[in-house]
């Protein structure tokens, strides 16, 4: 059974998707599960977000609010919620974090870009599914 | 700090450090020599500050993985002084900007920083980013349309390389394959060594050769007060930046003592005026650069390649450093400050707007700043200057009950009493202060003024709820003695 998820998310529609597929996939055993969300900052989210909110510190927490609605729709089914910010390469720092601990199952979203887009800018998700050694399952 | 610490700052991370490093330099090559024509010197004095700012910036700087050396915030600020006083002059007002730097590290100054609104940063990288991509339009003046073709050339190879490979900066790429095409089809088109001497020495100490007097410093003063603002604007924004990326805790004080001391030794040793930079920084943290060992490699690798290929330099078309300062100016501005303009408060739009225009008029990213701050101010004082006066009758219609919200200062004392209905035939008038808060001489004015107009008529003033802070300005100020706070 997949109990400790974690999710990768970047707030998107494709995320929310992901979020609602996976609490369906656990609904039988709903309240042993932990979903935690896990999104990653790159270098020029980084400096936007600084020039927005000033220090490092306020935006750390204004990035998890963005989360927070997601969390309680989360908790109000059942399972257990929580969000983690990491720093970097979002495919590289996700799967650096995922393989550090273990998950029973991780979930990504697929944006839906074209073969062009998909060609030129590369897949997250699709780096997630090769380099993550839990399961992956891509919601699209 | 422990030397444990230390030790960690210094070689927690020596391969990443000087892999990065390395890529840092070759990145920062080109935009050396761009920034030195930009201000209107030599190549070598950016080169020179560059290789010093970063060296001295690795062992006292305040913020280990960021990257600083000669940047386009500074160029731009220096322009008017090397137009019209000269080289000399520059590296004078470059060691004093690094003594004000010095002097705002050591009072602790970088907490004051918070009062620079985000509007009016987000302002500034973008007058930056204008400014940059403007001062390169003078290079395609008098030039055949080959110049368009070899930016254009730039322009993909840095943009479309990053598809290969990263592990090879794409603007360096850029320059080899354009500086091959220019010179193979012997293009015609200005190139480095056009636009000033790149000698391949070592940079050596030298005071400053200017007359010592008064006149002097006064016609450094403003552009080093300029360039000290400008500096610690970048620097801090820049560290924040860094915090952020690798999730780690920086000193901004040690970082502003920091920058001073890397300004005046690049001074002494013949470089103009650098910050941090925010490109460069997230370069060397993204290729995996974390401590001070990278600042370090970058600054000596910088010179290295400088010494052993300078003559290889001077070869490089203008328009291909052209096309990477337009990558900068890309990279440096904020984009997401369009997407958001609808959405943020008008008047933070506004500051943004003037700040950026201010800069743009002005040439002088110090006035944009100062514009900014001041707008933000008034709009400040316009916003808290609302007070709202509520009021009720009792006691069948004897006592008159106001009730105010809102903050009592110079600015908005007007509002108050206009809103207070003196010709009232009333007995009793109480004026409830719960929900405000007295802030300076004209508060305490015009509560006398109210009392005074009323007892004139024969009419009871009683103030109620004054907080603790507000009735201790009453009685400092020895306004209105009775009844105040109950």
């Amino acid at each position: 059974m997949f109990k400790n998820i974690l999710l990768a998310t970047d707030g998107s529609a494709h995320s929310q998707r992901a979020v609602e597929q996976a609490i369906q996939m656990v609904s039988p055993y709903k309240n042993e599960v932990t979903i935690e969300l896990v999104y990653a900052v790159d270098g020029e989210v980084s400096k936007e977000d600084i020039l927005q909110y000033g220090d490092s510190h306020t935006a750390t927490i204004k990035r998890k609010e963005k989360f927070y609605e997601t969390i309680k729709e989360i908790e109000a089914n059942g399972l257990t919620a929580d969000i983690t910010i990491l720093h970097g390469d979002p495919a590289e720092s996700i799967i650096e974090y995922s393989n550090e601990r273990s998950y029973d199952c991780v979930v990504v979203g697929s944006r839906g870009r074209n073969k062009l887009q998909t060609l030129i800018l590369g897949s997250v998700s699709h780096k997630l599914m090769k380099y993550i050694k839990a399961p992956v399952m891509v919601v699209k | 700090m422990s030397a444990q610490t230390l030790k960690e700052q210094w070689f927690g991370n020596v391969k990443g450090d000087v892999m990065a490093g390395i890529v840092v330099a070759l990145a920062l090559i080109p935009e050396a020599i761009a920034f030195s024509i930009i201000a209107g010197v030599d190549p070598m004095v950016g080169l020179y500050a560059s290789f010093c700012i970063s060296v001295v910036i690795a062992f006292v700087g305040g913020r280990p993985g960021m990257i600083s050396a000669a940047t386009g915030a500074m160029a731009l600020v220096m322009i008017t002084l090397v137009a019209e006083h000269g080289l000399e002059y520059m590296l004078a007002a470059t060691i004093l900007t690094g003594v004000f730097q010095i002097l705002f590290g050591v009072f602790n100054l970088a907490r004051f920083m918070k009062f620079i609104p985000r509007s009016v940063m987000v302002g500034f990288v973008n007058a930056l980013a204008i400014l940059i991509f403007t001062s390169q339009l003078q290079h395609f003046v008098d030039e055949s349309w080959i110049i368009y073709v070899l930016v254009g050339i730039t322009l993909a190879i840095i943009y479309l390389f990053p598809l290969l490979t990263k592990s090879v900066p794409s603007p360096l790429v850029a320059i080899i394959v354009v500086s091959f095409i220019a010179i193979y089809m012997n293009a015609g088109v200005r190139n480095v060594g056009d636009m000033g001497d790149l000698s391949q020495t070592l940079p050596l100490f030298a005071i400053p050769d200017i007359p010592l007097n008064m006149e002097t410093f006064m016609i450094i003063l403003p552009y080093a007060l300029a360039l000290t603002i400008v500096g610690l604007l970048e620097s801090l924004l820049t560290a924040s930046i860094v915090d952020d990326m690798t999730d780690t805790e920086s000193n901004k004080n040690q970082e502003s003592r920091g920058q001073g001391l890397s300004n005046i030794v690049a001074g002494f040793f013949g470089g103009m005026a650098g910050c941090a930079m925010i490109g460069q920084s997230v370069i060397n943290v993204k290729s995996g650069g974390r401590g001070r060992l990278s600042s370090l490699v970058a600054g000596v690798f910088l010179m290295f390649l400088i010494l052993a290929l300078g003559n290889v330099v001077v070869q490089i078309p203008m328009a291909a450093l052209a096309g990477v300062m337009i990558m900068v100016a890309i990279g440096t501005f904020d984009w997401s400050s369009l997407r958001n303009l609808n959405r943020v408060p008008k008047t933070d739009a506004a500051v943004m707007v003037v700040t950026v225009a201010t800069v743009v008029y002005t040439h002088n990213l110090a006035y944009g700043v100062l514009a900014g701050v001041l707008l933000s101010m008034i709009f400040f004082a316009v916003k808290i200057s609302k007070v709202r006066v509520l009021s009720l009758y009792v006691n069948e219609g004897r006592k008159k009950i106001y009730y105010v919200q809102g903050q009592l200062f110079f600015a908005s004392v007007t509002d108050f009493v206009s809103s207070i209905n003196f010709k009232d035939e009333v007995d009793l008038v109480e004026i409830d202060l719960t929900q405000s808060h007295l802030w300076d001489d004209s508060a305490i004015g015009a509560l006398d003024s109210v009392e005074t107009k009323f007892e004139q008529r024969g009419i009871e003033v009683q103030f109620k709820g004054l907080n603790g802070e507000s009735s201790r300005l009453l009685n400092r100020l020895g306004g209105i003695s009775k009844d105040a706070s109950h």
